[in-house]
């Protein structure tokens, strides 16, 4: 490999990772603090790309469409929570996941019948279609840059957010003491209620931001989720940094093996997986 | 003409007319008719696209059915293989089907062979590509109206040699309708003097082309071929643009890559080429009819697999017509079917003796969103049906 590839094959893998924290954060956020297993976490990927390509048609800005669809996704949050999540709180797992699997089929239902089953697209917004040239025939488009800037930068949020605020700290507290936390007086249901939504949105936003550069297609929900997982896992569940530094791994471990072992590229983020649980069996970064 | 003559015709019409009448009350049940295509999950498009199809053919062509009826028995695939042999049984034992139409998936048509070879029921596969369905595993009772893999690819090979293209990346995802694609294209641009630099198999279904694109850019070949349908066709032809391959390397493909998928793929497929046995821009009258036809009782533009339902239904329609309404001689119905001649929006189509069509391949250049026919480089090609005893 030429330096000029490797270097090209490195902003790859790093966007791409980057992209799959997006994602991830939100499953690993809510896991952390309340302890849910969302399985439904892919379905509102899948949910925020047909948004995005929705309100795209109906306003014709991307930027609108996003506001709009980030919007949608805290309502759809905050409804999941207080109907049907708030219900599970002292079940065990494995109700959770009965009720998450479950919402994956009615989300891809709706799906079905509200946009239909044909792959759909989303123009890259005008003032982002340009390229920087990489190599004499490779460009770097400017929206792809673009993504992986907005992804650190609500990377940064999250960790100033749970940091330095006062939400954050209530976070931190009912990550570690749900009980206390309440004899404080906090109001706990209402602290799972805006973890949840939040987690839902950032989901949705990395479906957003990913509908310009990707297709969509029912069922692309379920791709993501189990990247994401292996993300989660690889990092320790609920940890946010954990998150982070395992979607780099997992986007660059991917993206070098699809070209230097192409024949085993299909399960090099699962050795890659397999290997840190055997060094750190908790992953690495578990509270 | 004298009155006795006259008497002995009547009489003779009246016999005649009470044969047909008894003839026909043995043919008043119903035709069954199973469908085994995807009514969800990824597929779900094609198989609601091919169900339309058959749908509207057997409508339009009531009057060759000959006063018989038809009673559709859906049944839901989704896509998956270790499904397709009990719905099939079911459709076999529990339904009777006369005709069992379906799948879209491959690996679902593997299963239903399984099942259905032999037996007192007709399968005609509406899309599935698989060589072995008209290869190895043919069977008198088994008809293909769609296309082989090897079909649709094969003609490329010569395309890109004419436009003087050497070497050649190849791509597509690892799985078996993607490497028969890739092999047909090897065979014909290899045998004609061209070099294959490099072949891609990505793993199924992942769409991550990033680095791969980025390496078949350090490579610089003279075109790239690829096959990749639906999503993936989505993903890959956006990518290819906007990873700034496109206008720099040729991109060509199967008739798939751009096939129901222009709108999704916007500005990034104008000029991708393609070969298939179909476009939607075909300029002859059964293919204008049908799209004007189609979009009326549907809703939606037709497309590909809308055809190959479509011709199921006519291939149909024109075996029971042969008959005059009477299949119950499944030698003389297979007789039948061989020898159709179909009206197809594609063009004519007749069977090959391993009952695949024989077919035009059209090349296509994408041109203001629409699958623009720029060529004919195989008239009424037969797929060599390697390992088909017939």
């Amino acid at each position: 490999m030429t330096t000029s590839l490797f270097f090209v094959q490195l902003i790859n893998g790093l966007q791409y990772g980057l992209l799959l924290f997006l994602i991830a954060s939100g499953l690993t956020l809510v896991f952390g603090v309340m302890g849910i297993l969302n399985l439904a976490h892919g379905s509102m990927y899948m949910v925020g790309a047909y948004l995005a390509w929705y309100f795209v048609q109906q306003t014709g800005s991307f930027t609108l469409s996003a506001i709009i669809s980030a919007v949608i996704a805290l309502a759809i949050g905050i409804v999941v929570e207080r109907l049907l999540i708030q219900r599970l709180y002292r079940r065990n797992h494995l109700d959770q996941v009965l009720l998450t699997i479950g919402m994956i089929f009615v989300f891809n239902a709706l799906q079905s019948i509200l946009w239909g089953d044909d792959p759909l697209g989303v123009q890259v917004p005008e003032a982002m279609s340009a390229a920087i040239p990489l190599t004499d025939v490779v460009e770097y488009p400017v929206y792809r840059i673009f993504v992986a800037l907005v992804c650190v930068a609500i990377a940064a949020v999250m960790y100033f957010m749970i940091n330095r605020t006062r939400l954050g700290m209530l976070i931190r507290a009912g990550e570690s003491n749900r009980e206390m936390v309440e004899c404080l007086g906090i109001d706990i249901s209402r602290l799972y209620t805006i973890v949840f939504a939040i987690g839902v949105m950032l989901a949705t936003v990395a479906g957003v931001i990913a509908a310009p550069m990707s297709s969509i297609v029912p069922g692309m929900g379920e791709h993501v989720l189990i990247a994401c997982f292996v993300v989660v896992v690889i990092g320790g569940m609920g940890s946010i940094k954990g998150a982070f530094i395992g979607a780099l791994l997992v986007g660059l471990v991917d993206t070098f093996a699809s070209v230097l072992m192409p024949q085993l590229s299909s399960m090099m983020i699962y050795i890659l997986m397999a290997f840190i649980l055997l060094i750190k069996p908790q992953g690495l970064f578990s509270s | 003409m004298d009155t006795k003559k006259l008497l002995h015709t009547l009489l003779a019409g009246a016999v005649a007319g009470t044969l047909c009448s008894q003839a026909l009350a043995a043919n008043e049940d119903p035709i069954k008719v199973g469908v085994m295509l995807p009514f969800s999950g990824i597929y779900a498009a094609l198989g609601d696209a091919g169900r339309n199809g058959l749908k509207m053919a057997l409508k339009e062509h009531a009057q060759a059915l000959h006063g018989r009826q038809i009673e559709f028995i859906e049944m839901d695939t989704e896509a998956r293989p270790e499904r397709a042999p009990e719905i099939a049984s079911s459709l076999l034992d529990q339904h009777h089907a006369n005709f069992i139409i379906g799948p879209v998936h491959s690996g679902v048509a593997m299963g239903m062979i399984k099942v259905l070879k032999d037996k007192d029921t007709v399968m005609i596969i509406p899309n599935a590509g698989a060589a072995a369905a008209t290869g190895p595993l043919c069977a008198p009772n088994i008809f293909r109206t769609s296309f082989s893999s090897w079909q649709p690819s094969y003609p490329m090979g010569k395309v890109a040699l004419d436009n003087a293209y050497k070497r050649v990346v190849t791509m597509s995802w690892n799985y078996g309708m993607g490497r028969e694609s890739l092999d047909a294209f090897r065979e014909s641009f290899t045998a004609g003097g061209g070099e294959i630099v490099k072949e891609i198999l990505v793993p199924f279904p992942k769409t991550e082309f990033q680095s791969y694109l980025s390496e078949i850019g350090s490579i610089n070949p003279d075109a790239v071929f690829v096959f990749f349908a639906g999503g993936g066709a989505v993903k890959f032809v956006k990518d290819y643009d906007a990873l700034g391959l496109k206008g720099k390397i040729p991109l060509l493909g199967s008739g798939f890559l751009t096939e129901g998928t222009l709108e999704a793929q916007g500005p990034s497929a104008e000029g991708v080429r393609t070969t298939l046995h179909y476009a939607d821009g075909l300029d002859n009258e059964v293919n204008n009819k049908f799209r004007q036809d189609y979009e009326q009782m549907f809703g939606k533009p037709a497309d590909i697999y809308a055809v190959q339902g479509y011709d199921a239904g006519l291939l149909i329609a024109n075996a029971v017509d042969q008959l005059g309404g009477d299949i119950s001689d499944q030698a003389a119905l297979i007789k039948a079917m061989e020898g159709a001649h179909l009206f197809s929006p594609r063009g004519e189509i007749t069977f090959s003796r391993a009952h695949n069509p024989v077919q035009n391949i059209y090349l296509r250049q994408v041109e203001n969103g629409q699958n623009k026919v720029i060529d004919v480089p195989a008239a009424a090609l037969e797929d060599p049906a390697r390992g088909c005893k017939l």
